[in-house]
């Protein structure tokens, strides 16, 4: 099963695409949006996966060598979860005050912008 | 378009989108491999630092202007989510009542808890080149110890010991900061945020130059980031929603605000 | 210090002061706050146009952090800077100035904070048109995507304000993700993420499944930041409530920066592998039905934001297929098409800022003939909307007819028609909006909706942008002045066009920006400079787009009069009417059904050819 985690990443791409379009709250399409997000955790991290190699942190009882993990991948990983999480946290306020103005969550009820 | 319509368009895109990945996965090296191009760079370009964590090299050193991107675009979502949340023309601030009430033993769990929770937080921050961590994951941790207050004492008790002014300041010090050290690389060195500290020990906490400086940066900032950012969605649901419920009675649009008012404040 | 460190200092410096402006903000007077973001801004323009100086000579590329490549690979981050992409730089800081001059008395509620969102979407913009890496764009990508939400959702009493800022950040972000996945495939393979290492691999490649795969992912983020069809239905909505500062640097740069992303990543990273041909003749197909749809749309609005937001989306539209015949003379003349555009399309979206903080609203229909003795906002109107048209010397002129000549030679004859056509249609709704506010011309339009209730926007609830103002300020007329001022100098200048044609020359020169990039050679131009200038027959087909508008304007006006056998022969448009209006919906699930489609129509364009 070598692509495997591949599958798995595409699979949450494509689920968080369905979350959005099937949502009846706009939290819940903010979150589906992460889920498809996270999607792209999953793809990076298993690019840079090698079986039987270590963390590519180095010590006292691992010196530097190469038999390690990429470490690039895991730095974009982290630097696309800090983009995920803030952007997160700015759709859902804008969630909030859509609720506020619009008196529903629901993107099938809202009317406001048309044609 | 109709639900129905609209899944129809979906599954139709959404289906020759996940042939296309099937397509290009199985042209991929297989998962678990061995050739890494990128990493066996990294892992030298590191060491020639003097950074034992090889992420921390990468995030801070080698390709420091994503982290540079990545810190401005919390920057801008904490100032975005403070401008959306702000109350509105018609709404006003008003001071929560003090109702509700919290077991005793989640008190001192959380009185425990906070001295803790800040000391991991500073240490994640402080040994980010050394150890997995740093300055996103120590801030966020320190973050969230600030909030164990919210949980074992009241909004309140948060609100007297959380000067917003001051970590809103403290977040753009943290920001400007990155970007000061990154000018200070050309003025040193010639290069932006070229590395010109001395790399200090292999391994020990004095050692990959810059990186912890620009680690404690970046945990300044998250950590007040996500004060600054948290505290706007508690206003925004305890104090300016509970204005609204009450000028407008029954036309609120959230009716759950109340109810969390109640439950969430505690004296 | 040389050429090269000012590029980094173009994206910290904001950064620096949008800080500053952050902590200080509550203890510095409105008009320090003002000042320090404006000249930021203005410091920004002049460090471009020194690069943009620089670059004409050749290349100017930095490694951060001073991380230098090696036998062609590296650990690092280039910045590379052509006189094109310089440009752009320049472009982006001058729009950011002149929104931020016209902003003096702008959104007095959140002052500091909109000026520190200002800044950082300017050092977005900057970081994103400079960095030759591909997940740096892509972070560069999301800091202009995170302030730009923030900025449409400002204000935050207006409804439909804080829903177009969803619809926006929702889809762009997922465009992103989707590059970001695109990043992810390619990196696999290839295990380098700079632009020029990837290009440098990429040549002696063939094109297999996994790197049209890759390419199509990558592009689909720009492609929705630069709103083509079906990605292009955020671009509305978030232009339609976005305050008008903030539109400006929306149509004027942003937009058009999704279309420099893919057409930069195609010619560095995938020009060596992916045939031009096929190129080509997706991106015609996708320029073509955007400009198309673009205008039709923009005809049937009465909400004047929107109305400008869809005639962005057709010159959009006409600049990619500018882009899409991959030569030196349709980028140069999409190039100096997007400079002549900002320049008026600006101009008018902060005339229409000034109509909505002077009478309330941005319905044509209410707005008819309440700007009679606004003399001054109506010439620089009129100005604007016959130079959007395509009248010469405006920068825009020229630009549309170099674009349609070179479209026109690479085999699609066609072409000139469809941007006679988009000029005519969309200059047209424009001259028709501004003859009803400003000149009450023509009878009184119906204020009930014809689209039927709910149907349609009409911008009558729009809220004003600032506390109510008795008579324009100087400065937003001043801001307004340099825009058309601007767009006038790109059309007039007698070596402008000559500049924008090295510009292209050098920004097609693939082999050239690699070279360069990894090895610090100086290289010598492969090829002289294609000839763009103005010629007889183009400044012809101008006029012939000016007049069609003007006809399209008074059709508009007096449509009602026309004897009754013509309009049924219109009859048959209905449907076809309807049914676009009822696509573009403004629901976000919609939105997003319709990029999974728009994904997989690129990838039949591009890659069945190839099988």
């Amino acid at each position: 099963m070598s692509v495997y985690p591949y599958f798995v990443a595409a699979w949450l791409m494509l689920v968080g695409g369905y979350g959005i379009v099937r949502s009846r709250n706009l939290v819940h399409a903010v979150v589906s949006l992460s889920v498809a997000q996270a999607g792209t955790y999953v793809l990076l991290l298993a690019v840079g996966y090698q079986r039987g190699a270590l963390a590519p942190v180095f010590g006292s009882t691992t010196k530097p060598n190469k038999h390690v993990v990429d470490p690039v991948v895991q730095a974009m990983t982290l630097t696309d979860i800090v983009v995920s999480a803030t952007v997160t946290a700015l759709l859902l306020a804008l969630a909030v005050q859509v609720n506020k103005r619009q008196g529903t969550p629901d993107p099938d009820e809202l009317q406001a912008l048309k044609g | 378009m109709s639900r129905s319509a609209r899944l129809v368009v979906f599954l139709i895109g959404a289906g020759c989108v996940a042939a296309m990945f099937a397509v290009a996965f199985f042209k991929m090296p297989a998962f678990g491999g061995s050739m890494h191009l990128y990493r066996d760079l990294a892992v030298p370009a590191s060491v020639s630092h003097y950074t034992a964590n090889v992420v921390a090299s990468v995030n801070f050193d080698q390709r420091a202007i994503d982290t540079l991107g990545e810190e401005t675009i919390l920057v801008a979502s904490v100032i975005g989510a403070a401008v959306l949340l702000r109350p509105a023309e018609e709404e006003a601030e008003m001071r929560p009542k003090a109702v509700g009430r919290t077991l005793e033993a989640t008190k001192l769990a959380g009185y425990l808890l906070l001295p803790v929770t800040l000391l991991i937080g500073l240490d994640v921050v402080l040994h980010g080149q050394v150890t997995p961590g740093g300055g996103f994951q120590g801030g966020v941790i320190l973050a969230t110890g600030l909030h164990l207050l919210y949980v074992t004492g009241s909004y309140r008790a948060l609100d007297r010991l959380r000067p917003l002014e001051l970590f809103d300041t403290g977040e753009a010090v943290g920001a400007a900061a990155f970007a000061g050290v990154g000018i200070a690389g050309i003025v040193v060195a010639g290069n932006f945020l070229a590395n010109i500290v001395p790399g200090g020990t292999f391994g020990q906490l004095l050692s990959a130059g810059t990186v912890p400086i620009l680690n404690g940066a970046v945990g300044l900032e998250v950590g007040c980031g996500i004060v600054v950012l948290v505290a706007h969605f508690l206003q925004q649901d305890i104090i300016i929603s509970a204005q609204a419920e009450q000028a407008k009675p029954g036309g609120s649009s959230e009716p759950q605000a109340g109810e969390r008012v109640g439950t969430a404040e505690r004296s | 210090m040389t050429t090269g460190q000012l590029m980094p200092l173009m994206i910290a410096i904001p950064i620096v002061m949008a800080c500053l402006i952050l902590a200080a903000g509550s203890y510095l007077p409105r008009v320090v706050t003002d000042i320090l973001a404006t000249a930021t801004a203005a410091g920004v323009a002049g460090m471009a146009a020194a690069l943009l100086i620089h670059s004409g000579h050749s290349r100017v590329v930095t490694w951060l952090g001073g991380w230098r490549p090696a036998r062609g690979v590296s650990v690092g981050i280039p910045l590379v800077a052509d006189p094109l992409n310089a440009g752009l730089a320049l472009l982006v800081a001058g729009l950011v100035s002149c929104a931020l001059l016209y902003s003096w008395k702008y959104m007095e509620s959140v002052s500091g904070r909109f000026f520190a969102l200002m800044l950082l979407f300017l050092a977005g913009m900057e970081g994103f048109t400079l960095s030759g890496d591909v997940f740096d764009m892509f972070v560069f990508f999301e800091l202009m995507g995170a302030a730009a939400y923030a900025l449409t959702g400002m204000k935050i009493e207006d409804k439909t304000a804080v829903q177009g800022g969803l619809i926006f950040g929702v889809v762009n972000s997922l465009g992103a993700y989707i590059s970001l996945f695109g990043v992810g495939i390619l990196y696999s393979r290839f295990g380098q993420l700079g632009l020029p290492q990837l290009g440098a691999m990429l040549r002696q490649h063939r094109p297999d499944a996994l790197v049209i795969v890759a390419f199509v992912l990558i592009i689909t983020g720009f492609l929705v930041k630069a709103a083509m069809v079906p990605f292009h239905f955020w671009l509305a909505d978030a232009h339609a409530v976005a305050p008008a500062p903030v539109c400006v640097l929306f149509s004027g740069v942003m937009v058009e920066l999704g279309l420099y992303g893919a057409a930069r990543v195609y010619w560095v990273a995938f020009g060596g592998t992916i045939p031009h041909a096929d190129v080509t003749r997706a991106f015609i197909v996708f320029g073509a039905l955007t400009a198309a749809v673009g205008a039709v749309m923009c005809f049937l609005q009465r909400h004047l934001k929107r109305l400008l937001a869809y005639s962005t989306i057709s010159h959009v539209g006409l600049f990619m297929m500018g882009f899409a015949v991959l030569d030196d003379d349709g980028t140069a003349g999409a190039a100096l098409y997007v400079v002549g555009h900002a320049g008026v399309k600006s101009a008018l979206f902060l005339l229409t800022g000034i109509l909505l903080n002077r009478y309330g609203n941005v319905d044509e229909h209410r707005l008819y003939g309440r700007a009679r003795g606004d003399r001054l906002t109506a010439c620089l109107y009129f100005a604007a909307a016959l130079g959007l048209a395509g009248l010469p010397p405006f920068g825009l002129a020229l630009g549309k007819s170099v674009t349609e000549d070179a479209v026109a030679v690479a085999g699609y004859g066609w072409a000139p028609v469809l941007f006679i056509a988009v000029s005519a249609v969309t200059g047209g709704a424009v001259l028709r909006a501004g003859l009803r506010v400003f000149g009450g011309l023509g009878p009184r339009p119906a204020l009930e909706s014809t689209a039927g209730a709910g149907e349609e926007s009409t911008g009558g609830e729009e809220k004003p942008e600032t506390g109510g103002l008795p008579r324009t300020p100087v400065t937003m007329l001043l801001a307004i002045g340099i825009l058309l001022a601007g767009s006038l100098a790109a059309g007039l200048l007698p070596d402008a066009g000559q500049a924008f044609a090295h510009a292209a020359q050098r920004f097609t020169d693939a082999a050239g920006y690699i070279s360069q990039a990894l090895s610090h050679a100086g290289a010598a131009p492969p090829r002289p400079d294609p000839a763009v200038a103005w010629t007889g027959e183009g400044i012809g087909l101008d006029f012939l787009s000016v007049a069609l508008a003007l006809g399209v304007a008074f059709l508009g006006l007096y449509a009602r009069r026309l004897p009754a056998a013509l309009r049924r022969s219109a009859a048959p448009a209905r449907p076809v009417i309807a049914v676009l209006r009822q696509v573009h919906s403004g629901h976000i699930g919609d939105y997003v059904a319709w990029l999974f489609t728009g994904i997989a129509s690129l990838t039949a364009l591009l890659g069945l050819p190839l099988l």
